[in-house]
């Protein structure tokens, strides 16, 4: 059993009590929510004749449903339209803070919520949505939650869970010109697999850690649950707390000094415990794309889509329902691979340093005629933050599409969709099938940069061609 | 579709039904509830919708669209079921459709929470047992009589005992895995939990 490590720490300070049957209520430090997983807790909340505990330590956005074409209300769809007015009616009758489009800082919770300064260090965060496993990023353990627990959430503030395990993952050495975070996370998982981190929460560190941005740690937390790890998280330094600082909810005055040594208190021991210690070199790693329907196949960009054989019996079943959905064939190079729709955004990849990232290569650059490109900014702040420095012009003189913030296409709850069996290069977290939109469609990940790439030449492409 | 939802209520001890196989490792809920079905502000309508792309995929030879599995109610699969969103509508749309109990290889551990949290039990077996299950239910029905009180199951042909973690087994033999009701009864705790935290106390600004 772990001992000592930040996971340890921050558990042990929130936890309220030992449940008969041997699982935790837990306090939650914050609650972000939005309106896809909130409604129906409210609707319990309301049939058990309950109130929200603490509506200060809750707080919502908009992001998975609003179109982002044209954001004017009424939303076209009346689903979406029906959701937004829900969530607007419960924020307004149970007192609860709601960032709607236009305040300025509405967008994805998981890129929202940092931005406002909300993360912090040594809390517990919960939200009913898998990717808030994104706020580790700064020493918060973070974790997504389902319906049932937003309502238990809402009604008590704490909910009832196992204390998972810890395993940290090292990640030696720093990354090459040219790779990513995301391509980091991608290796990890297809080293690890996706279903290794159930049970666990995942600990990065290591020099290629602590070598990287805020934003690229948010990258890499954003998807340890992709590797099955409800939570992950990296432990708070100087680069955490300058991030937090001046921003708009983070401690002010005297209150800064006090947060300040409390979060330096909190990270893993040097003689911390780990239930496992997984070791990555970050230098051998390539630009990384995924081939199949999991995050966990992937390969790097010089090399083929591996052959059944060479793949383990557990993971020959999934590759053959790959090999026979994306319609490619083992052995095949993912390099050249034509391309459809090229999408930059997302909770994993939506933020201003991957925008930056993308429009440095698409600079003087126009995409090919075949592709349909678009770029969806993470927030309000995102997209003012990226008009500020002209990369939205950027991105519209290469012949992308500049949209309003949201989860998009992603997910493809709006009317951001794949048509019919279209590959889609993506700088989203998930390639499961019909993801985004289309029962048939077809998604490759990667970083925001090898989109640029790809939507470039219109195929799959090395992005340090681009580079230098 | 089954007849009209009752959800689960109270002790659940025994649970007795026949099984549907689901074969395919890392089945995520995008698959069990396509995303354009979160389009919803309550559960209701998910059940007819469950696996809906897979289902029409496959033309009518889906499991949850073969004839023999109308009745159906303990769902059989392989490892890392669930895995991906935390969308709950995806056990919100099994258990509409009529599964009561789930029994695979492994679970992903927020469909798993979610699953405990709405009344459906979820037990591990080794991939080995699926296997014989899952074998079995090709050509023949099988019904199985779960026990929680013994963690097994059991058939004229059959006799397994299932894995399921100790703190859902007793949530569920005593009733209380419905869990608001037990978390606020430690309401006083939580009060003085809030004020203990060094956070509150520095987050002026939160609002």
């Amino acid at each position: 059993m772990s001992q000592d490590t930040l996971f340890d720490k921050v558990w042990d300070l929130h936890k309220v009590s030992s449940l008969p049957g041997g699982s935790d209520q837990i306090f939650i430090g914050l609650h972000l929510i939005h309106e896809v997983t909130s409604p129906q807790a409210f609707g319990a909340l309301k049939d058990k004749n309950l109130k929200v505990k603490f509506p200060e330590r809750t707080v919502a956005t908009v992001d998975h449903i609003v179109p982002t074409d044209n954001q004017s209300r009424p939303f076209k769809d009346n689903l979406a339209e029906k959701m937004i007015e829900t969530l607007e009616k419960n924020c307004l009758e149970n007192k609860i803070r709601f960032f709607n489009i236009g305040s300025g800082n509405q967008g994805i919770v998981h890129v929202v919520a940092p931005e406002l300064g909300l993360t912090q260090p040594g809390m517990t965060i919960a939200c009913g949505d898998s990717h808030t496993s994104t706020h580790g990023a700064f020493g918060s353990i973070a974790f997504g939650i389902g319906t049932s627990q937003v309502r238990d959430v809402l009604a008590t503030q704490t909910i009832a869970m196992n204390k998972l395990k810890v395993r940290q993952i090292w990640c030696e050495n720093k990354l090459s010109n040219g790779v990513y975070a995301k391509d980091l996370v991608l290796h990890i998982i297809n080293k690890l697999g996706v279903k290794a981190g159930v049970g666990f929460a995942y600990e990065f560190a290591g020099p290629a850690i602590n070598a990287l941005s805020m934003e690229e740690r948010m990258t890499i937390c954003n998807m340890s649950i992709e590797g099955g790890a409800r939570c992950g998280y990296i432990n708070p330094d100087e680069k955490t707390f300058s991030y937090i600082k001046n921003k708009l909810c983070a401690p002010k005055n005297e209150h800064w000094e006090k947060a300040l040594k409390w979060w330096k208190s909190l990270k893993s021991d040097k003689d911390s415990i780990y239930d496992d210690v997984i070791k990555i070199d970050a230098s051998k790693i390539e630009p990384t794309v995924t081939w199949g329907i999991t995050p966990g196949q992937s390969i790097g960009i010089n090399q083929q889509i591996p052959l059944l054989d060479e793949l383990s019996p557990n993971d020959k079943l999934v590759a053959q329902e790959a090999f026979e959905y994306m319609s490619f064939q083992p052995g095949q190079s993912i390099k050249d691979i034509l391309v459809d729709v090229c999408f930059i955004g997302s909770c994993t990849n939506g933020r201003i340093s991957d925008l930056r990232i993308a429009a440095q290569i698409l600079k003087d650059k126009t995409i090919s005629k075949n592709v349909k490109a678009f770029v969806v900014p993470g927030s309000e702040k995102v997209a003012n933050q990226a008009k500020r420095e002209g990369i939205d012009l950027i991105f519209k003189d290469s012949g992308f599409q500049w949209r309003e913030p949201g989860c998009s296409m992603c997910l493809a709850m709006n009317s951001d969709k794949l048509i019919g069996n279209q590959v889609s290069a993506s700088s989203s977290n998930r390639n499961f099938k019909g993801r985004q939109g289309s029962p048939s469609g077809r998604t490759l990940l990667m970083s925001p940069a090898m989109v640029a790439a790809a939507a470039i030449n219109g195929k799959i492409s090395d992005v340090r061609e681009f580079i230098n | 579709m089954k007849s009209e939802f009752t959800p689960p209520i109270g002790k659940i001890s025994n649970l007795n039904g026949q099984c549907i196989s689901l074969i395919g490792n890392d089945i995520d809920t995008d698959r069990i509830i396509p995303a354009r079905f979160l389009k919803c502000v309550n559960f209701d309508s998910l059940g007819e919708s469950v696996f809906e792309d897979d289902r029409k995929t496959l033309k009518g030879r889906h499991p949850f669209d073969l004839e023999k599995n109308k009745n159906a109610s303990i769902l059989v699969v392989n490892s890392n079921f669930g895995c991906g969103s935390s969308r709950e509508h995806a056990p919100q749309a099994l258990i509409r459709w009529g599964i009561k109990a789930i029994i695979g290889e492994s679970f992903a551990d927020i469909f798993y929470s979610n699953c405990i949290a709405i009344g459906i039990p979820c037990f591990t077996l080794p991939k080995k047992s699926i296997k014989e299950i899952q074998n079995y239910c090709d050509n023949q029905i099988l019904f199985l009589e779960i026990d929680l009180k013994k963690s097994a199951a059991k058939s004229k042909e059959f006799n397994f005992n299932l894995g399921i973690k100790e703190s859902s087994r007793k949530m569920f033999l005593s009733g209380e895995w419905d869990a608001t009701s037990t978390l606020l009864e430690n309401e006083i705790l939580i009060e003085n939990k809030f004020k203990q935290l060094p956070y509150i106390k520095f987050n002026t600004n939160l609002l």
